[in-house]
């Protein structure tokens, strides 16, 4: 595939970004903010029809950030692209901000939908998805779904309005980095078999192994685009993944403080692969 | 007398004529709400989301994004307390022009019972920052105030009855969905009232001029924002009110009435509602009774009223 290795440098400055992002505002996000970095590159710069400079066109693919505690991803990944300036990432969570901790689409040009409170995006990218066919708009709708948030009934609703619609203008995204606050989602609330259950509701699934490799998520997302009915990617990623404190933590970096060292050491690390 | 549903389908069915954005979701209850006939009229935007309000309601707010304005119907229980997380954070939060219609109010629930009787629909959307909370009294004024429901823009709560209600404005009624309305003059107390209470309101109106006490009845359709101006000329004036509400006292009609007095013009003020208690299975002359909604406790709270004035 043409520009991978592009992307995949990309995916390394977002990673920088992030970690400037959560760094400068001391606590944050940061472990699943890392694991979803790919999908998001691959997303914005390789299949999205947006434009920065008219972040309201009205037949624009969309993009819903269910999992909104991953704000800060997708606010590098915007910047990168263009909606605004680098250094709104050092306002992170700033009073006055338009760069909360949880996406909010009346802030953040280019953020489609508000989210945060889990298993409600889902929903709302499918009425997305239910209105662009009802005005026969070209748009597409992606949405990300965090796997804890699987845990929400309200996904479920959402899947099987959206099966039993057929709405194939939809593809989403499971960041399965198996963590979640209180221990691993096995632990606390097995999936499994998701596959199975995103099938049972009228989805296309398949699973991608790994959910951090650009080649791979490109890949499926073609597949996807092919499936006569909605589909579902399962990423299976690293919570933290590219930055090894993170990593390390495992579900402890779902929310981190972050002292310079650790910055400095992220940055070293990223720099020595970028 | 015409259901309430009835016009109200009417209503949304000319409207939809006249703008292609606007969307109609059931939650399987189209047939109840009167909103079922039009899924085959405008297929695409009216529709059944099935027995999930949530996901009805995150259906909505996702709409907007291609410039609908969606409707979404069901009891009102279920689109109130089931869904209080998606009208705050996907809703109204968010700044979503969604309307959310919630049918059979209060009592009006009657052989349903207490599950599906909601008595603080009104306080939770009252709490909810951002929201318009509106309930019509009868089939004029909620024909006129579709319309402007769909004009404002905004996240808006409509409580309605679903079925016949008794005839309360004429013709030349002219329905403004921010201003609370003076039916009935009078000198010595206000009855501040919504829904099925206002022609309750009027009758006790009428049996307290019989002993002398002059009663002024205000129809607070629109319950927030509380339309201050009216309900502060009529209170200076008369320096006593009565609220008369088919909810609970705790968060409605006495609550908004109360918060805005309170810093304004300190009044007494007596509540006539349900007294933070389910409900339960009945028909409405057993519930108003059980559940002290009647004329004659109007008339016995305005009688309260009157007597605390000065003390």
């Amino acid at each position: 595939m043409d520009g991978i290795q592009e992307l995949e440098q990309m995916c390394v400055q977002i990673r920088k970004d992030i970690v400037r992002a959560i760094g400068g505002a001391g606590t944050g996000h940061i472990g699943g903010s890392l694991s979803i970095v790919e999908a998001l590159v691959c997303l914005y710069f390789r299949e999205m029809n947006v434009d920065p400079q008219n972040p309201q066109m009205a037949d624009r693919d969309r993009l819903v950030l269910s999992k909104g505690h991953a704000g800060p991803a997708l606010y590098a990944v915007l910047a990168e692209k263009g909606y605004f300036d680098r250094d709104w990432l050092d306002t992170l969570n700033e009073p006055g901000t338009n760069l909360p901790s949880h996406c909010d689409m009346l802030r953040t040009p280019g953020v489609d939908m508000t989210a945060g409170s889990l298993g409600q995006g889902f929903a709302c990218a499918v009425g997305m998805a239910k209105a662009a066919k009802a005005c026969g708009s070209p748009a597409r709708v992606f949405a990300v779904i965090g796997d804890g948030e699987s845990q929400e009934g309200s996904v479920w609703e959402a899947a099987m309005f959206a099966g039993a619609h057929r709405l194939d203008n939809l593809i989403a995204f499971t960041d399965y980095n198996n963590a979640q606050i209180s221990g691993t989602v096995t632990e606390i609330l097995t999936l499994e078999p998701l596959e199975d259950k995103w099938r049972a509701f009228n989805f296309a699934a398949r699973t991608v192994a790994d959910g951090n490799d650009v080649a791979q998520v490109a890949q499926a997302v073609e597949w996807a685009k092919e499936q006569d009915r909605p589909a579902m990617l399962i990423l299976k990623t690293v919570k933290g993944k590219g930055v090894s404190f993170a990593e390390k933590a495992g579900v402890g970096s779902h929310s981190m403080t972050l002292t310079q060292d650790d910055i400095d050491e992220a940055y070293e690390e990223l720099e020595a692969r970028g | 007398m015409t259901e309430m549903r009835k016009v109200f389908g009417e209503a949304l069915e000319k409207l939809m004529r006249e703008n292609d954005r606007i969307a109609v979701i059931d939650a399987d209850l189209g047939k109840s709400n009167g909103t079922y006939c039009l899924r085959e009229m405008f297929p695409g935007r009216a529709f059944d989301a099935g027995v999930a309000e949530a996901d009805m309601a995150g259906i909505a707010a996702g709409m907007t994004s291609f410039g609908y304005i969606p409707f979404i119907c069901s009891f009102a229980p279920f689109v109130t307390r089931r869904i209080a997380d998606q009208a705050a954070v996907s809703i109204s939060y968010a700044k979503r022009n969604v309307k959310i219609v919630g049918t059979d109010p209060g009592i009006t629930a009657e052989k349903n019972g207490g599950t599906h009787m909601s008595v603080e629909d009104i306080g939770i959307m009252r709490a909810i920052p951002g929201f318009v909370v509106f309930e019509p009294v009868d089939t004029e004024q909620l024909r006129q105030s579709v319309p402007q429901v769909v004009e404002y823009d905004g996240p808006v709560y409509i409580r309605m009855c679903r079925k016949e209600t008794p005839d309360v404005f004429g013709p030349d009624y002219r329905f403004n969905l921010f201003t609370a309305d003076v039916l009935r003059a009078g000198a010595d107390v206000t009855v501040v009232c919504s829904g099925i209470m206002v022609e309750t309101a009027l009758d006790a109106a009428e049996a307290l001029a019989k002993e002398g006490i002059g009663a002024e009845v205000v129809n607070l359709h629109t319950i927030k924002p509380v339309d201050t101006e009216t309900l502060l000329r009529s209170v200076r004036k008369t320096g006593a009110v009565v609220t008369a509400e088919n909810h609970s006292i705790v968060g409605g009609v006495y609550s908004a009435v109360c918060e805005t007095l309170a810093q304004e013009y300190p009044a007494p003020v007596v509540p006539v509602g349900i007294r933070d208690r389910f409900g339960e299975v009945g028909q409405m002359d057993y519930l108003r009774r059980a559940l002290h909604l009647g004329q004659c406790d109007i008339v016995e709270a305005a009688r309260k009223a009157v007597g605390m004035k000065g003390k």
